[in-house]
């Protein structure tokens, strides 16, 4: 080859398109290569052997990324070498592709009663940066409302999508408190806080804190009242069992998609979706690559393509839709095996499984001597409240990792006014006997 | 030398219905974990236990197969992918569509039971693992100082950039004065794009006709008391190197600019020529591209991101950080510009990037650099053969060049499109043109990275060959196509008329009734 190009070296090349002083001389100091598949497969699994799983430790963290079951067929297609290594391949050569990316929007739309979606985005805090966003871009306004509530990981993604107030495009953040008893949003505050300059109030089904809202119509209304629109993030696995978001007034709906067949990945599974009704001034403001169906000069054969692809950076650069890359398309694809794989009853019954678990787990951890929950509707994790064992919830979670247990989040941190308390999150994963012992061994700690 | 001989070829065709038209009532394709009659008895029904209001009235619209079903339909859907392993994939340039070894794909898969917030302690080694990736290979590799892996993607890691920039001048008190970035037209839109959502104005520069690339006197006439910064990829889109990438580097510094590089495709450069040395405050690297984790059908991916030293304290929280022989994760970083994900990022991506990078070594990286910028010198002289097309500016190019297509368009009428839908009739995946606008006529961008051997070089060339000479014997051919494919010419009014287009099953079921 280097006689077809007329060159005797790489060098020699590279000397001709780069400047000398911007050469790399010598060779980078690196471990030594272990190309021998063996050896490297050994090098890898040594390092990562020493990590603990949720497979291993019975685990009760959640707060946005969750340990639900997988289906082997979700594994079995996203290990498939077609959807792993494609990427931008045109709408005849993967079409397969296109079509496993529609009917992902198909399937989420059917979650949350809207009609449209997109291909999804990086995470939950994404999508709903990006949501926040299109309302603002609808309304011309720019002052978001969120829920005091929330996971604040979560806003900090918001906010660097809302830019630093001394920016002139900036979004000012406004929370909204929320009720102490119930842990849903205080309409007081929430009345006193809209205005004509809110573009959206935002809100979550359920909340970070495991909180089921719902206030779904009033908070529409007085959105709405106030010309604002409504952004609602929700975890999909609940929407079996609750309310889709359409039903109570959202108006954008966006979410995380890893409860739905992702694995955890160490918060690798993550994926961010969004979806509205089918108007057009909604559907000009999604950044996101939003998968069409069409059909072809042969009768009976269906096609997909971009819609309104224009809006999106790859077309309109700065003056796009804020951006759009490589997100997580697989995500997608998988969550559309596990939406199918479970149908409306799989979804139903999932919800309920998860409803009945949390609960369960509540109760018998109330059981415990002066431990309590705060809240008292809530789906798959409430905050649980050790402050009156005059323990702390580090110390406890370090004696619960010795007995093989992974406790709640600390969320004694992020929300000081729930004292020492540790977001518990339980799944359909969980046994009654996972529980039971998780209460044990927690009341043998605390005594 | 012959040309290798075209093989016939035709994708699966599997005429595969909508989900949505599969299966029947009853039908499930998984079974949920079971909830124990003590836990029932204990809690009650589960609609108890949803306040009424919020509880779901009508089930949702979701298909309904057994198990096999599901599993055929999927795997027809995979078959009518052409993807990237399957063929070669050489035409999607600045994507660097390279092989990611099988074994990393099992790496990957020991933390999929990791959970992000578990104790330190429980998760020593993947921090390990990541710690050196970035401290370790990366630095070497680019010569930043400190790194983050939260920026999902490549576009999520110029965002991250700009948010850097953005606090930068925050802290010294002058963001309201500088307001402007300034990229060129041949770097990714991201460059352009990140910024602007991240709340700066955009200048856009563009190249000399005759170098390619933006002269330092047009970059010196933007340059101002306003400027935040500069976005720029090197080698751009084109292939071509900018020789004065350490002056222009050197004038927004003077003028109180940092300098952020996108390196989303550093392959030809590894062990070659460094981010430091060319003067740069961060950059970013897709490791979905040259660091070989698969492109998963458009994400997960990563854009891992590098930064110097003084600006290690803006980088995203957490960072991982290592003391004595333990990992930390580090929160308290008070002038960190927050988080642009939640929680670590994909750390899949980066297991499996490490992985790639260990079984290279440093004289491995720096071959795949070499090979891939020989084939790419090889390509270009056997693109030569190719009636009707052109190469736009002088000069050598590193990884890739966009070529044209405007030769064969205006002798033929048959253009970029009409290629890219004949070449899937012999099953090559179409081609990446460019980004918007069209500053190449008609473009293409082929990138032939280390994966690709002589003989697929040859082939691929063959094919666009065969593609281009039936242009100008029968360009009805090309007009017609595709003629192999899963599908016939597609109709796409729909995509752009709101009455029409339909992106779910409801939509497409209402506007059809």
């Amino acid at each position: 080859m280097l006689r077809v190009v007329g060159a005797t070296s790489a060098e020699e090349l590279y000397a001709q398109m780069i400047p000398d002083h911007l050469l790399f001389k010598g060779q980078m100091d690196l471990p030594e290569a272990l190309p021998a598949e063996h050896d490297l497969k050994k090098h890898v699994a040594e390092i990562l052997s020493k990590n603990r799983t949720c497979s291993d430790t019975l685990s009760f963290l959640g707060g946005g990324c969750w340990n639900h079951f997988v289906p082997q067929v979700c594994d079995e297609i996203a290990h498939r070498s077609e959807f792993l290594t494609a990427y931008t391949g045109g709408y005849y050569s993967d079409l397969g592709r296109f079509q496993a990316n529609w009917e992902f929007q198909s399937l989420i739309c059917e979650l949350v009663g809207m009609e449209v979606s997109g291909i999804p985005t990086y995470d939950w805090g994404s999508a709903a940066g990006n949501a926040v966003r299109m309302a603002s871009r609808l309304t011309g306004r720019r002052e978001v409302l969120v829920p005091a509530g929330m996971s604040p990981a979560r806003l900090s993604v918001i906010a660097n999508f809302c830019n630093p107030t001394e920016m002139p495009g900036a979004i000012k953040i406004k929370k909204i408190a929320y009720d102490k008893e119930m842990g849903t949003l205080d309409l007081t505050d929430l009345r006193k806080k809209i205005n004509s300059k809110s573009a959206c109030v935002y809100f979550e089904n359920p909340g970070y804190l495991g909180v089921i809202e719902d206030q779904g119509e009033e908070i529409a209304e007085i959105a709405h009242n106030a010309g604002a629109e409504v952004v609602v993030g929700v975890d999909p696995i609940s929407l079996g069992v609750l309310s889709p978001p359409s039903e109570y007034g959202a108006d954008i709906v966006c979410g995380e998609v890893q409860p739905l067949g992702v694995h955890m990945t160490a918060g690798g599974g993550l994926a961010g979706f969004i979806s509205s009704r089918d108007e057009e001034r909604y559907v000009a403001e999604y950044p996101l690559r939003l998968v069409s169906v069409t059909n072809t000069v042969k009768e009976g054969e269906y096609a997909f393509g971009q819609a309104k692809y224009e809006r999106t950076s790859y077309m309109a650069r700065e003056k796009a839709k804020d951006w759009v890359g490589t997100t997580t398309a697989l995500h997608g694809i998988i969550a559309a095996v596990y939406m199918s794989l479970l149908g409306p009853e799989g979804m139903r019954e999932v919800g309920e499984a998860i409803l009945q678990k949390s609960h369960y787990a509540a109760g018998k951890l109330e059981e415990i001597k002066r431990v309590e929950t705060d809240f008292p509707s809530f789906f798959k994790e409430f905050p649980l409240n050790i402050a009156a064992t005059g323990k702390k919830v580090a110390q406890v979670n370090r004696t619960l990792l010795k007995r093989g247990i992974f406790g709640g989040k600390d969320i004694s941190r992020e929300f000081p006014e729930l004292g020492q308390s540790a977001l518990t999150c339980v799944t359909e994963v969980h046994s009654k006997a996972d529980i039971d012992r998780f209460a044990e061994e927690l009341e043998a700690i605390l005594k | 030398m012959t040309d290798p001989k075209v093989r016939p070829y035709h994708a699966t065709v599997w005429s595969e219905l909508l989900i949505h038209e599969l299966g029947r009532e009853g039908e499930r394709g998984v079974i949920i974990p079971a909830v124990e009659d003590e836990i029932r008895k204990s809690v009650g029904k589960p609609e108890s236990l949803v306040p009424k209001k919020m509880r779901r009235k009508i089930k949702p619209g979701l298909p309904e197969l057994s198990q096999p079903q599901v599993l055929r339909h999927w795997l027809h859907l995979s078959q009518m992918t052409l993807g990237m392993e399957g063929d070669i994939d050489l035409g999607v340039g600045t994507c660097t569509m390279k092989y990611s070894p099988k074994v990393n794909e099992e790496l990957a898969a020991m933390i999929n039971g990791v959970h992000p917030d578990q104790p330190e302690e429980s998760m020593q080694g993947l921090l390990e693992l990541v710690w050196r990736f970035g401290n370790v290979y990366l630095k070497e590799i680019s010569g930043m100082d400190a790194f983050t892996f939260q920026p999902p993607g490549g576009s999520a890691g110029a965002f991250n950039n700009a948010a850097i920039m953005r606090k930068y001048h925050e802290l010294n008190g002058e963001l309201k004065q500088r307001d402007e970035i300034i990229t060129t037209i041949f770097s990714h839109p991201c460059d352009a794009a990140c910024p602007a959502t991240a709340g700066f104005k955009v200048i856009t520069l563009y190249p000399d006709e005759e170098t390619g690339h933006p002269s330092v006197d047009a970059l010196k006439a933007a340059v101002s008391e306003r400027t935040a910064g500069i976005f720029v990829t090197n080698p751009e889109d084109t292939g071509i190197f900018n020789e004065h990438i350490d002056e222009w580097t050197g004038i927004v510094h003077e003028a109180g600019g940092l300098c952020a590089y996108d390196q989303a495709n550093l392959n030809s450069l590894m062990g070659v020529t460094r981010a430091r040395e060319a003067g740069f405050d961060m950059s970013f690297f897709n490791l979905h591209k040259t660091f070989s984790s698969p492109h998963g059908s458009s994400g997960p991916g990563s854009g891992a991101v590098g930064v110097i030293k003084e600006l290690e304290e803006l980088l995203p929280i957490p960072i991982i950080v290592k003391r004595g022989e333990k990992y930390h994760l580090d929160y308290d970083r008070p002038k960190s510009i927050g988080r642009v994900r939640d929680f670590l990022g994909n750390l899949q991506v980066v297991v499996r990037s490490y992985a790639w990078a260990v079984a290279m070594g440093a004289d491995g990286l720096r071959e795949a650099a070499e090979v891939s910028m020989i084939n790419n010198q090889y390509l270009s002289e056997k693109m030569k053969e190719v009636p009707g097309v052109t190469k736009p500016y002088g000069g050598k190019r590193l990884d890739q060049v966009r070529w044209s297509l405007e030769k064969l368009k205006k002798d033929t009428g048959c253009g970029i499109n009409d290629v890219n839908r004949r070449v899937i009739d012999y099953g090559v995946q179409s081609f990446f043109t460019s980004h918007h606008p069209w500053i190449v006529v008609e473009p293409f961008t082929p990138e032939p990275c280390e994966t690709y051997s002589k003989a697929d070089i040859d082939y691929w060339v063959a094919v666009l060959k065969r593609v281009c000479e039936e242009a100008y014997e029968n360009p009805k051919t090309l007009k017609e196509a595709p003629h192999n494919s899963s599908i016939h010419m597609v109709n796409a009014a729909p995509f752009d008329d709101p009455k029409k287009w339909a992106m779910s099953w409801r939509a497409y079921r209402r506007k059809m009734k």
